[in-house]
């Protein structure tokens, strides 16, 4: 009796250590240095280039998604601001995939990724004919690492000026 | 036209029907078959000759050295070394002394003779069941010179039908796609080769990038992927005239193309506006059928070899899955329910299997089930491997395999591999550069 009750009270002891170690190793990823992830969204700076001053070329997806997160939608602003501001630029979507998943579906993954970002410019006022959309699939990584974080990178849509 | 470049002239002795040897090529085959291929006997004369015209030494010996490693890569038949064998060509070929093979355990026997007729290569060839002490099968056939290692692949496919009741694949070429430079910036060309890597030849230059090429059933037609003024539209190229033209001209992305088992169709996936369908084309009169229409991402469909369904990778279940269909649309059915993520669904030239690239907790399988979903074999597990194809007897997957990088983000490497249906007999398919998407083509001289 007395024993089993010693069991439960290390089996909760050493519970509260899994679930506290496992919130150190989630801490450590999201503040990693060199560029980090939120979930396994790609948060960091180091691929993106600038269209202009504060207008970001690039959102990145999570696994499988193309699902804009909030910071995706904030640069995506920022570029239909620029567009509104220069109606004379027309951008190509660029989108792409992590090189782990067949090649066909990242091709039409691709598709819809830079469409998702196509369909926010186009609620902020950025005419369809001013936006064409390219997917690369999994052909074009920025990244040519076979870890999580580089294949972060490589999921994204990025604006490119067309003109 | 490649049909007409072998004529077989005539067949000396019709086929025995009592049966012989037997290999089973069901199962994996640990116990492959000792077999002596006696190099071809060649009189000096035509040695000359073939010297002149082809530029090898002694074209007998170098057929039989291909059908030597046809048989060996097949994983079904051990070729015994030559320096075991005790009888003069030419003799065996008359009449093979049978205590003699039987000494260095040889099962079968190949024998034959190649003579130079009228500037062409005249070959005959005889199969002998050694512990019988009979003739199995004996054929003569005549061609070009230059379509020597072809006589190889038909020796050999005639040799594997013979023992194993199948038909062969040695007589193939692979179409696939070839890669160099750096991950980032691949340079791909369509490239075309014999079964066996040899004859490598480029099909375009690399000014764009081209994916996924697929061969029509009678091979002399292949429909790819091209980037070709940053339109990613489906191609049809003719490889006989190396004439190109596109086919899924439509206002987005067409991808996954392939050809219909009657030839007369591509069935492909067109991309708009975040979604993938699947859509044929009538290549005769360019007619365009919508297959799916659907939300979700629709593609890599595969007729089945009646024509009469297709298989198709989709994330309507908000992944990837495998699905079969009429091939009008209806009748659309999930057939995969394994844990994981399924793609590019193939289906067997028999009929009754559909080979897919399976993803699960981090890793790529290549592996096949049933039609109906049940049965699943997964056949091969790895970092990174994709997009399996037939060859056309329906016993050996081709597919194409990629490594990791190191922490600096080099060593990519992406090669050909194949695996018997057993899960047996994985080789690695070498090619002049990495190589990635290949597609195995029907049997060339049947």
């Amino acid at each position: 009796m007395i024993l089993s009750k010693i069991f439960k009270n290390t089996l909760i002891v050493l519970t509260a250590c899994l679930v506290l170690s496992a919130c150190a190793t989630k801490k450590e990823i999201a503040t990693d240095v060199k560029g980090s992830m939120q979930g396994d969204v790609y948060t960091g700076t180091d691929t993106i280039e600038y269209l202009a001053e504060g207008v970001p070329d690039r959102v990145f997806f999570a696994t499988n998604e193309s699902i804009l997160t909030t910071a995706s939608r904030e640069t995506l602003r920022a570029q239909a601001a620029w567009m509104r501001k220069n109606s004379n630029i027309n951008v190509v979507l660029e989108g792409h995939a992590d090189e782990r998943g067949t090649r066909e579906y990242n091709l039409a993954l691709g598709e819809r990724r830079a469409n998702a970002a196509k369909d926010y410019l186009m609620t902020y006022g950025i005419s369809s004919d001013r936006i064409t959309v390219l997917s690369y699939g999994k052909e074009r990584p920025v990244d040519s690492g076979s870890n999580p974080l580089s294949w972060s990178k490589n999921r994204r849509s990025v604006t490119v000026k067309a003109n | 036209m490649i049909k007409k470049i072998i004529t077989l002239f005539l067949i000396l002795i019709p086929i025995n029907s009592y049966a012989l040897i037997e290999v089973d090529i069901t199962r994996g085959n640990l116990d492959p078959l000792p077999v002596a291929v006696s190099p071809l006997s060649i009189d000096e004369k035509s040695r000359k000759s073939f010297e002149k015209a082809l530029n090898k030494k002694n074209i007998g010996e170098e057929i039989s050295t291909i059908v030597e490693n046809n048989l060996s890569t097949s994983g079904l038949f051990n070729p015994l070394s030559k320096e075991a064998f005790l009888q003069a060509p030419d003799i065996a070929n008359l009449k093979p002394r049978f205590e003699d093979w039987n000494l260095i355990k040889a099962q079968a026997l190949i024998t034959g003779k190649v003579n130079y007729v009228d500037d062409k290569l005249r070959v005959e060839f005889r199969l002998w069941d050694v512990l019988a002490a009979k003739e199995m099968m004996a054929l003569a056939f005549t061609t070009v010179p230059s379509n020597w290692r072809r006589v190889g692949h038909i020796i050999s496919d005639k040799v594997y039908e013979r023992l194993t009741g199948e038909k062969g694949y040695f007589d193939t070429r692979i179409i696939y796609v070839a890669e160099e430079g750096p991950k980032t910036q691949r340079i791909k060309k369509l490239s075309i080769m014999d079964q066996d890597g040899f004859n490598n030849k480029f099909l375009t230059l690399g000014n764009e990038l081209v994916l996924t090429p697929r061969f029509n059933p009678t091979s002399q037609m292949v429909t790819y992927l091209s980037y070709f003024k940053n339109l990613p539209r489906v191609y049809l190229l003719d490889i006989e005239t190396g004439t190109q033209e596109v086919v899924g001209d439509f206002p987005g992305m067409t991808f996954a193309p392939r050809f219909s088992p009657d030839g007369k169709k591509i069935i492909m996936s067109f991309a708009k506006d975040g979604k993938s369908d699947i859509y044929t084309m009538d290549l005769e009169n360019r007619i365009v059928d919508r297959i799916t229409n659907h939300p979700s991402i629709d593609t890599s469909p595969s007729y089945s070899p009646d024509g009469k369904y297709i298989t198709f990778n989709s994330d309507r279940s908000g992944y990837q899955q495998i699905y079969i269909m009429k091939s009008d649309g209806s009748d659309v059915k999930r057939i995969s329910f394994g844990n994981g993520l399924y793609g590019t669904p193939v289906w067997s030239p028999r009929g009754d299997l559909i080979a897919f690239t399976k993803l699960h907790k981090g890793k790529f399988y290549i592996g096949v089930m049933r039609t109906d979903g049940k049965g699943e074999r997964l056949l091969t597990e790895n970092y990174y491997q994709e997009a399996p194809s037939w060859s056309p007897n329906g016993r050996v997957l081709i597919f194409y395999r990629e490594t990791k990088t190191n922490d600096k983000g080099e060593g990519f490497t992406a090669k050909l591999w194949s695996i018997d249906l057993t899960g047996y007999n994985e080789r690695q398919i070498k090619t002049p550069t990495d190589a990635s998407d290949p597609s195995w083509s029907s049997l060339l001289s049947n």
